[in-house]
Formats: C-alpha cells, sequence, structure tokens
C-alpha cells in the first residue's frame, strides 16, 4: 500500500520501492518509445506501406499508431503551400545532376516518362532517367543508381 | 535568379517587394539557421507559400515551352534544387517538433499576444495530434497496468528541451553592440561581447538566440 500512517521505520523501504517502480517505468517508456522512433523512421524509408516481415514485429497498437501518424502526416504535407502540397519524402538528398543513369534489379514493366516516352523496366536494363521521376523507385529497390 | 526573371517575366510579389531571387535567398537562410540551431525557430509560412507559388509558375511555364529548348533544363534543375531547400527546411522544422513536442506546446500556450509564432497552424496541428497519440499509446501500452499513483505521464520529467547551451558558428551580418555572453557569477565578471559586421564566431547558442530571430546574425 502507498500509505504509510505513523509508521516511522518503514519510510525507507517504502521509498526504495517507490524507486525502483519509477526506474521499472522509465525503462518501459523508454524502450516503447524507441520502437516508435524506428517505426516513424520506417515511415520515411519504405512510405505508407509496411513490408510484412517489419509488420510481423509490431504489436497491434503499433500498426494503428503507425496508420495515425501516417494520416497525421499525410495531412500536414498536403497542407504545405496554397494548394496540393508537398510531398517531404521525396528529394531526400540534394540533387547532384538533373539526369541519372540507372539500371533494372528487377522487371517491373512499362513507365512512361513525364515528356512522354516509354520505358520498358526489364531486369539488367539501363535507362537515363530524370532524378525526381526515379527516386522512389530507386528507393523501393526496384532501380539501381549507377555511379561511375 | 536574374536570368529566370527575365525569362519567366516574374513579377514583385504583391505582399512583399522582393523578387523571386530575394525570396530564394531568404529561404536559404532560414534554412541554414534552422539547421543548425538548437531550438525551433519562427515559421516562415508566407516565404514557403511564396517559393512553392513561384515552383508551380515554373513548371506551368517548362510545359508551355518548345521541347529541346536548353531553357527547360535550366529551369528544370532550378526546380529541383529549390524543391530539395524547401523540402529540407520543413523536415527539419518537422523533427524538432517530433522530439520537442510538450516543450513547443507549452512554448506556444505562454506566447504572448505580439511574440511571432514558431509554429505554423498546420505544424500546430500536426504538434497536437502528435502529442496526442503519443500519450494514449503509452497509455494503452504501458501505463494502464501501473499501479495506480504512477499511472499519469508526468511531463516534468519526460519532456525533452532543446540544449540552448550547444555552440554554434555565426556570421556577424549587422553590428551589435554589447552582446551579453557570460552572466556576471561570484568568480567571474560579466563577459559582453561586440559583434562586428562580418565577422564569424563559435559562441553558445543561448545569448545569441534573439539575434538569429532579428536576422543580425546568421548561423552556418
Amino acid at each position: 500500500s502507498a500509505t504509510v500512517a505513523g509508521e516511522n521505520g518503514l519510510f525507507s523501504g517504502v521509498q526504495l520501492r517507490h524507486s525502483a517502480l519509477e526506474r521499472n517505468k522509465r525503462c518501459l517508456l523508454a524502450y516503447l518509445y524507441n520502437r516508435l522512433e524506428q517505426i516513424k523512421k520506417m515511415r520515411w524509408e519504405f512510405g505508407s506501406v509496411l513490408p510484412p516481415e517489419v509488420k510481423f514485429n509490431m504489436c497491434e497498437q503499433e500498426v494503428q499508431w503507425f496508420s495515425k501518424y501516417n494520416k497525421m502526416l499525410a495531412n500536414y504535407m498536403r497542407s504545405i503551400g496554397g494548394e496540393g502540397g508537398l510531398d517531404l519524402t521525396q528529394d531526400l538528398k540534394p540533387p547532384k545532376t538533373l539526369y541519372i543513369e540507372v539500371r533494372c534489379l528487377m522487371d517491373h514493366g512499362e513507365f512512361e516518362t513525364q515528356d512522354g516516352n516509354i520505358l520498358l523496366l526489364k531486369k539488367n536494363s539501363q535507362h537515363f532517367m530524370l532524378r525526381s521521376e526515379c527516386e522512389h523507385l530507386i528507393r523501393q529497390g526496384i532501380l539501381e543508381h549507377i555511379v561511375h | 535568379m536574374a536570368d529566370i526573371d527575365e525569362i519567366d517575366g516574374v513579377s514583385d510579389e504583391e505582399v512583399e517587394a522582393l523578387t523571386a531571387g530575394e525570396v530564394l535567398q531568404k529561404l536559404e537562410e532560414a534554412w541554414l539557421n534552422e539547421k543548425f540551431s538548437p531550438e525551433l525557430l519562427e515559421a516562415k509560412t508566407d516565404l514557403v507559400d511564396c517559393m512553392l507559388e513561384q515552383v508551380t509558375e515554373m513548371e506551368e511555364n517548362i510545359k508551355r515551352a518548345k521541347k529541346g529548348d536548353f531553357k527547360v533544363v535550366l529551369h528544370r534543375m532550378e526546380i529541383d534544387r529549390i524543391r530539395y531547400v524547401l523540402s529540407s527546411y520543413l523536415r527539419c522544422r518537422l523533427k524538432k517538433i517530433e522530439r520537442y513536442t510538450t516543450h513547443v506546446l507549452e512554448q506556444e500556450s505562454n506566447r504572448k499576444e505580439e511574440d511571432v509564432c514558431h509554429l505554423s497552424p498546420e505544424e500546430f496541428t500536426f504538434a497536437k495530434e502528435y502529442g496526442t497519440t503519443m500519450e494514449t499509446h503509452m497509455k494503452n501500452l504501458v501505463l494502464r497496468h501501473m499501479p495506480p499513483n504512477l499511472q499519469t505521464m508526468d511531463f516534468k520529467q519526460t519532456t525533452i528541451r532543446p540544449n540552448l547551451d550547444s555552440y554554434v558558428f555565426l556570421r556577424v551580418i549587422e553590428d551589435t553592440d554589447g552582446v551579453l555572453v557570460e552572466e556576471e557569477t561570484l568568480d567571474t565578471g560579466e563577459e559582453i561581447v561586440d559583434l562586428q559586421k562580418g565577422d564569424q564566431h563559435i559562441m553558445r547558442y543561448k545569448p545569441l538566440s534573439g539575434l538569429v530571430m532579428s536576422g543580425a546574425v546568421s548561423l552556418i
């Protein structure tokens, strides 16, 4: 019991128990907080759909938290500026060149560029594409940026 | 940027008499300050809005231009660069809001009418929602199962506050005299520094926060 009336001898015992409880609480909160930080990092790396292996390791509430975070982030990004908003998960690195050379790591079918050209993304084919168009494909692992 | 002005015929914005080039320069300054400052600085929503408008205008111009025109390539690169600066600036702010949520919301509730807001209205909504989802998450997973007197999130203990004593590099934009760097203690006297225009220093952030916000110094 948390209240000890008049029993002076038990004060130190209560204090010890209380400190232990507070420490346990702090450890638990820190553990959960760090898991959430990792999950947040995944949103910025993988996008709004989580790979199944990651989802398997998350508990029910964390999955719910992830979808809430997704919604909050989407609402915020949509509200930037006057219309349309700005996708903050793109343009993560400063742009060095306008076009980049990429190699396809797996078959991805046809891809239509901004100019209207259609590229066939077959495994091991190389293409010269606008950086802004293929950034998300590189992050998903479908294309690989070739650096010389 | 003067090149872009004459190609597109970009005129002065009606709100501020600044050219697109000046807006971009101010945005870059705000971006660098935000990057190197330990705390969340003022929200420069007008700069962001203005720049985004410019970008959409430039994209329209590109669509209308003839294919194979060299200007298109230059414009596209400029758009990529501007988009990167904007995204990086907003991402930096978002990261600070997520890390210092309770501190930022406290600051906002203590703000007086005349002070400038550090959060844009959208950022404020985001901060509030983020704080509440975090708290409900902890409540559902941990605090619900604790003994009754430990069931609250003790914010005095758990809030993360920005470390205003961290050191920053700065360049002086305007002459400022009499910056109080160290306060008087029993052993040492006060230390007052005069900042000359063009000087570069490394100092504790705390005495500089007002000067950064007013634009008298910029962080590098």
